[in-house]
């Protein structure tokens, strides 16, 4: 008959054993990653958008996508939500009448919804086989359809609904944006941002981009200012990069020539914040609103990102496989105290009942 | 001790061609056609999946539910070889064969909702690892232990094909395979909770925590009992043997006493994080909550007595308590207590759930067939079944 004592021995030496794994691997936190330097990204300002949907359709020829129907006749591609066909929606909010523009009450809004390129993202984290990757210089959160298993997980795990899969196909793939990284090479940037004509959706360097936000929530409501369209013009580059050798040009470097887009318009009434400046540790996609962003539907996130939450779980107890090997270790040898031949042996007393 | 003392196991024999068999079966081909069509129409074709559940009752049924139902060979395991509890040894082959008929299935069932399966094997392969991703960990936990508990078992066929020269060279590293056999699943068992950590606060905060391994490690250890428990009885009434008693009436206890540990840590962790409150809101996550934890709470009020487990009605009872509280557990973080945003809703489809229902007579079936052609159970005279 197994002992007491046999029992606790078995007791102190997973104890030990899984005591041991947690002070060999000091459980780190791992921090929220930033956003790269050189990170590319959007601006999106939804006081500028007139939702004509123009980047809706230039997405989908840019990333040669079949049209998708909500109405009966079928004529004319009307997604309602992004998915694995459609990679940026523009979305419109309405409150009452929905009579004046960017009113949160009586009013009506336009939000775009395409990747936000986090930081620190939970799509990256979350894939098993590395389908999804992080640009470590530009940030574009890319998809490998060649890697990819379709287990989903990323759809799962991104806070903003993007990763979205094609069910409907038996050898579906995730979609998602890219910024158009395909159309980097040809010096085209993001076609959203390329076509869109009141510059509500603009291309350029996540720093600048930023900067260019903080601008805007500075200058006051109803005023008129100049706004830049297409992707952040050199002058401008300079201007915010702080001269003549700043980051900006370099960076510009290899985009199309175009010519100066910049125009006159009204300040919107910002909602005092940037959003995608902090979210989830930052995004390089940023976004102002007049409406309050959560009725814009909208997440409100916490600063340090659920993949660095996740990995520290994970790092704390199987990193460099630490905690694992000394748990074996220890599971084996009480095991085989504890193991007798089976065959009959039970049966013929010879087992542990005997002890 | 008892008046059965290790009884060697042995065939229970009997006919593979019955009632049972051939409804099994059926479900078994129907499943089996439903998952061709899905391959080659594509997972919207017999499914509900969309992109706000984009994991139905594949995932969350047949894999994270399925293999904790299928704990009880590592839970047995546990007490016997590491807990050095010998006499529950008449246990360990009839738990490890449903654990690893649980665990194959899912295994190979999960493919099935991989939607580019033919890329699978990047899985295996080193260069395309995500060592970040808990997903890896825990499908190479997985794959690893079905393979493990395979060479646990293979005794059971070695007997049966009188190879004793390869068992008895099996046994001599058996004991390692034994640590492995209860390393793995710890391992996975936990990581199949920290799989929603990621998903932030899409996952309700009633499930959402950092204790998710330990509270996902502790249910799966605990349904593994009250698996036992309900599997002996079912094989007890199913194939007119008498009741092991003498073995589930202490392991009742045990699964008690781990089940009290959990509750601590379930408790503990909802008022650390504040988090108790929202149990107490009128919503659908609160009812569920407290389905959840009546469901386990239940198995003190059903064999807390000393009296009443020992009978064996109410230990099947609490076995069925234990399975509905870690199934709502894990129900409600992958399915009920997800929310991506509105717009989303999530039922399964026919054809899914009848695939899920396959999985389930799949197991059934390799249980019957292995049981009555493998020496598995311990011996007995009654002979005279009806499954």
């Amino acid at each position: 008959m197994a002992t007491r004592r046999d029992f606790l021995r078995g007791c102190a030496g997973v104890a030990v054993a899984a005591a041991a794994g947690a002070v060999a691997e000091p459980a780190r936190a791992r921090e929220t990653y930033k956003v790269p330097p050189e990170a590319l990204g959007l601006l999106y300002d939804a006081t500028l958008c007139i939702g004509c949907k123009a980047c809706v359709a230039a997405c989908k020829r840019a990333n040669d996508n079949p049209p998708e129907f909500s109405t009966p006749e079928q004529l004319w591609d009307t997604p309602l939500d992004t998915s694995g066909y459609t990679y940026n929606i523009i979305k419109a909010y309405r409150s009452g009448n929905g009579a004046t523009k960017d009113a949160e009450t009586d009013g009506y809004a336009f939000m775009k919804t395409s990747c936000m390129h986090c930081a620190d993202p939970s799509c990256v984290s979350a894939c098993p086989v590395s389908a999804m990757q992080k640009d470590p210089v530009t940030g574009i959160v890319a998809y490998d359809p060649d890697a990819c298993i379709g287990c989903r997980y990323c759809v799962v795990a991104c806070p903003f609904g993007i990763p979205k899969y094609q069910y409907d196909s038996p050898t579906g793939r995730i979609g998602k944006c890219e910024l158009c990284r395909h159309r980097h090479k040809d010096g085209h940037y993001s076609a959203c941002a390329e076509v869109c004509p009141t510059g509500a959706t603009l291309f350029g360097a996540t720093s600048d981009l930023l900067a260019e936000a903080k601008r805007r929530l500075a200058l006051k409501p109803g005023s008129t200012a100049t706004f830049p369209r297409g992707h952040l013009r050199p002058g401008q580059e300079r201007l915010l990069a702080g001269g003549e050798d700043g980051k900006g040009l370099r960076r510009r470097q290899g985009w199309r020539a175009e010519p100066d887009q910049n125009y006159e318009a009204v300040v919107g009434n910002y909602v005092q914040h940037v959003y995608g400046e902090t979210e989830y540790g930052g995004t390089q996609v940023l976004k102002l609103s007049a409406v309050p962003f959560e009725k814009m539907g909208q997440p409100s996130l916490p600063p340090t990102s659920s993949a660095a939450s996740s990995e520290t779980i994970q790092h704390s107890l199987y990193g460099g496989l630490i905690m694992p090997v000394v748990v074996l270790g220890a599971l084996a040898f009480v095991a085989r105290r504890n193991v007798v031949p089976e065959d009959d042996g039970a049966g013929h007393g010879k087992g542990e009942d005997k002890r | 001790m008892s008046s059965h003392p290790h009884a060697a196991p042995a065939p229970v024999g009997g006919s593979l061609i019955n009632t049972t068999t051939l409804v099994v079966g059926a479900l078994v081909a129907l499943m089996a056609g439903i998952i061709l069509y899905r391959l080659i129409y594509g997972l919207g074709a017999v499914t509900n999946l969309n992109d706000g559940y984009s994991w139905g009752i594949w995932i969350a049924v047949d894999v994270v539910i399925g293999s904790a139902f299928a704990c009880g060979g590592f839970s047995v395991a546990l007490l016997v070889y590491i807990f050095n509890r010998g006499h529950y040894h008449p246990l360990v082959r009839p738990a490890l064969l449903a654990s690893l008929m649980g665990y194959t299935l899912a295994g190979v069932g999960v493919i099935f909702d991989l939607g580019r399966w033919w890329n699978v094997w990047h899985m295996f392969w080193p260069g395309y690892w995500n060592p970040n991703s808990v997903m890896l960990e825990v499908a190479l936990c997985i794959t690893a232990y079905v393979f493990v508990m395979w060479i646990e078992f293979s005794p059971v066929f070695l007997e049966k094909l009188g190879r004793t020269d390869i068992k008895g060279k099996l046994e001599k590293v058996l004991f390692f395979v034994i640590a492995l056999g209860v390393l793995l699943p710890a391992m996975h068992q936990s990581s199949l909770g920290t799989l929603l950590v990621v998903a932030g606060q899409q996952v309700h905060p009633l499930w959402q925590t950092p204790a998710l391994p330990l509270i996902y490690l502790l249910t799966a250890i605990t349904m593994g009992y009250g698996v036992v428990l309900f599997e002996s009885c079912v094989a007890s009434s199913a194939y007119r043997r008498s009741i092991e008693t003498h073995l589930l009436t202490p392991l009742a206890k045990v699964m008690l006493g781990v089940l009290a540990a959990y509750l601590v840590v379930r408790v503990v962790d909802l008022l650390w994080r504040g988090a108790l409150g929202l149990a107490f809101a009128p919503t659908r996550e609160a009812l569920f909550f407290w389905l959840e934890m009546a469901a386990f709470v239940a198995p003190f009020f059903i064999v807390g007595s000393a009296a009443a487990r020992a009978n064996p009605a109410k230990l099947f009872l609490a076995g069925i308590a234990i399975m509905a509280g870690g199934t709502l557990l894990r129900l409600n973080g992958f399915l009920i207590g997800f929310d991506t945003g509105p717009g989303w809703n999530y039922f399964p489809a026919a054809p899914e759930l009848l695939v899920t229902l396959g999985m389930f007579a799949a197991e059934v079936l390799g249980y019957i067939v292995i049981t009555r052609r493998f020496p598995v159970l311990p011996r007995e005279d009654a002979v005279p079944a009806t499954l």
